[in-house]
């Protein structure tokens, strides 16, 4: 039988607030396990969760970047489940009214577009960190419980692994653009569950779903998805029939684990959280967060081609995300040429990111300096070849004044004549053999010429230059 | 009967009670007894009338995002039965399933 896969993908996405959701207890990631949370996380009785403003805002933020709508009438339900993560034994979440529903993003596969449906976006809080021990305990920190979370829930629209791969990579760089977020998968800012089930071709109605858990990287979640159609096409091949379960990925093998068989939603006995009175979105507010969006990566590549006329190869690239989209900007605000900034970043700025494994704002790089550096070159201070040189210095150790530096490290490039023809002057009288073999035609020898001027000293003469002046100067003997 | 034993245990089991066989019988009883005084107000007339989500007439309280510190840990644990280098000690849990977030 041919059988279609059909994938829905749920993405859970911490939001950069200073602190959490319902209690003003530090949000903060890397403090001692335990310290970044007050009785409000724990439930105590007699505590009050008061709804973080921020967080409400920076969800819409996000809805609105996945054209989602914005709820007008909202509120917060508890979710009950019993887990060492979670003290109250109760998530405060959204149920029935999401803050944001009916969005969509667009995705390209093999040139293909797409668009894939969003269904909700809706917020909640998040739940401690277990980690599991050898000696029969798990050891739990809370203190990431209650930091705001949106969860966002596609419609099932996708129908490969590759089109779930990169619904994921455009979903972290729409919301990675709307700075509400840093969306690491390897730091758990983003996490993502995804569910799959398969039907026969042309047929409307959905097979049984699993629930894949345990997917932190999207290579993940593309091979726990492309061994799940395998291990599913078996089971319906052979006349089997699929129970609804949630299975787990593992990373040693990239096959998946059953759990459990999933509960149904009524398990969680939601219910309306009455600590927390219902929130009402004005117009106003939407309209006002709509505004505050940044320009978004389709509008900046088209942009960059526009008006900056690169090709359209390197819009998408210096787009992928908004550290490199701003950082690009910066530096040709800072009088660089376009198409010099983007060959820079695309070249040896991306090279130097990739191997020493840092992100572009971690270096000492600046788009001043860059801006700085491109203009030293364009006119004629430095070269091409000690550019590098140049660029080592500012993405190290960085520098606010470049030309000072290229001038104190004697980088500047040696252009002129008057300092140049001694130099030439004594290079031909050291090469008699050279100057007959040029008389006599072999090119050769002035490329030899000019290698020994170089050398003299020591790669900073203008080699244009250089190859000018020993022309005139070969023909005056 | 809107309530029947298997729903006794199934409820019970979720909210981790552990109950005595001879119980369920006297418990099916008490809550079927609570779930049909509810259903009387399905019989009244709610035609046109709003859908209550919260008890208070308020809405849009909220905080500004400003962080203070952590309560002490020390009289957090004071709750807690085992512990480990900061870490609140659990019987191990084998899935990360149970988390809901």
């Amino acid at each position: 039988m041919n059988l279609e896969p059909v994938i829905g993908l749920e993405v859970h996405v911490e939001l950069k607030t200073e602190s959490k959701m319902f209690s003003p207890s530090p949000a903060h990631f890397g403090a001692e396990p335990n310290t970044n949370t007050n009785v409000i996380d724990w439930g105590h009785p007699g505590v009050l969760p008061v709804v973080n403003k921020q967080a409400i805002e920076y969800g819409m933020k996000a809805a609105l970047a996945l054209n989602c709508k914005i709820a007008t009438h909202t509120k917060f339900d508890r979710k009950n489940y019993f887990y060492p993560d979670n003290p109250k034994a109760y998530q405060i979440s959204q149920f029935d009214q999401p803050i944001g529903y009916d969005g969509w993003i667009e995705i390209e596969v093999n040139g293909e577009k797409k668009k894939i449906r969003i269904e909700r976006v809706h917020l909640e809080e998040d739940a401690g960190k277990n980690m599991h021990g050898e000696d029969g305990s798990s050891y739990v920190d809370l203190n990431r419980q209650g930091t705001p979370l949106i969860e966002i829930v596609s419609e099932a629209d996708m129908r490969s692994p590759e089109e779930a791969y990169a619904y994921l990579e455009t979903l972290k760089q729409l919301i990675q653009f709307t700075e509400v977020s840093d969306v690491k998968m390897q730091e758990g800012s983003m996490r993502c569950d995804a569910n799959i089930s398969l039907r026969p071709f042309g047929q409307e109605e959905f097979g049984t779903k699993a629930e894949l858990k345990n997917l932190n990287s999207f290579t993940y979640v593309r091979k726990g998805l492309d061994f799940e159609i395998s291990r599913q096409e078996k089971v319906l091949n052979a006349g089997g029939a699929l129970d609804q379960e949630t299975r787990r990925y593992d990373e040693s093998t990239g096959g998946t684990i059953l759990m459990r068989t999933k509960e149904g939603s009524s398990d969680y006995r939601y219910f309306p959280e009455p600590d927390i009175p219902n929130l009402v979105i004005s117009d106003e507010w939407i309209d006002s967060v709509r505004a505050s969006l940044p320009e978004m990566p389709k509008e900046r590549q088209a942009r960059y081609v526009k008006e900056f006329n690169l090709p359209e190869y390197d819009a998408v690239v210096l787009t992928a995300t908004v550290e490199m989209s701003n950082f690009f900007q910066g530096t040709v605000d800072n009088g660089a040429d376009p198409k010099q900034a983007s060959n820079w970043l695309m070249g040896e700025v991306s090279a130097y990111l990739n191997s020493e494994q840092v992100e572009l704002l971690d270096t000492a790089l600046t788009p001043e300096s860059l801006a700085e550096m491109i203009n030293l070159i364009a006119d004629g201070t430095i070269s091409s070849k000690i550019a590098k040189k140049v660029f080592k210095e500012l993405v190290t150790n960085g520098s606010t004044d470049v030309k000072a530096l290229v001038e104190e490290k004697g980088w500047v490039q040696l252009s002129d004549p008057s300092k140049l023809l001694p130099i030439i002057t004594d290079t031909l009288d050291k090469n008699e053999q050279s100057i007959e073999d040029y008389k006599n035609g072999k090119d050769r020898a002035l490329g030899f010429l000019v290698g020994q001027v170089m050398k003299q000293t020591r790669g900073q003469a203008n080699p244009g230059m250089v190859n000018k002046l020993l022309k005139q100067e070969l023909d005056k003997r | 009967m809107a309530i029947n034993e298997e729903t006794v245990k199934q409820v019970a089991k979720l909210a981790k009670l552990e109950i005595e066989e001879e119980d369920i019988h006297t418990f099916t009883k008490e809550m079927d007894s609570i779930i049909e005084m509810v259903e009387q107000l399905e019989g009244l007339d709610t035609e046109g009338i709003e859908g209550t989500y919260h008890g208070l007439n308020q809405h849009n309280v909220w905080r500004e995002d400003k962080a203070s510190n952590g309560t002490d840990r020390e009289d957090l644990f004071k709750n807690v039965k085992t512990r480990k280098d900061g870490y609140i000690e659990v019987p191990a849990m084998f899935d990360n399933g149970g988390s809901e977030a």
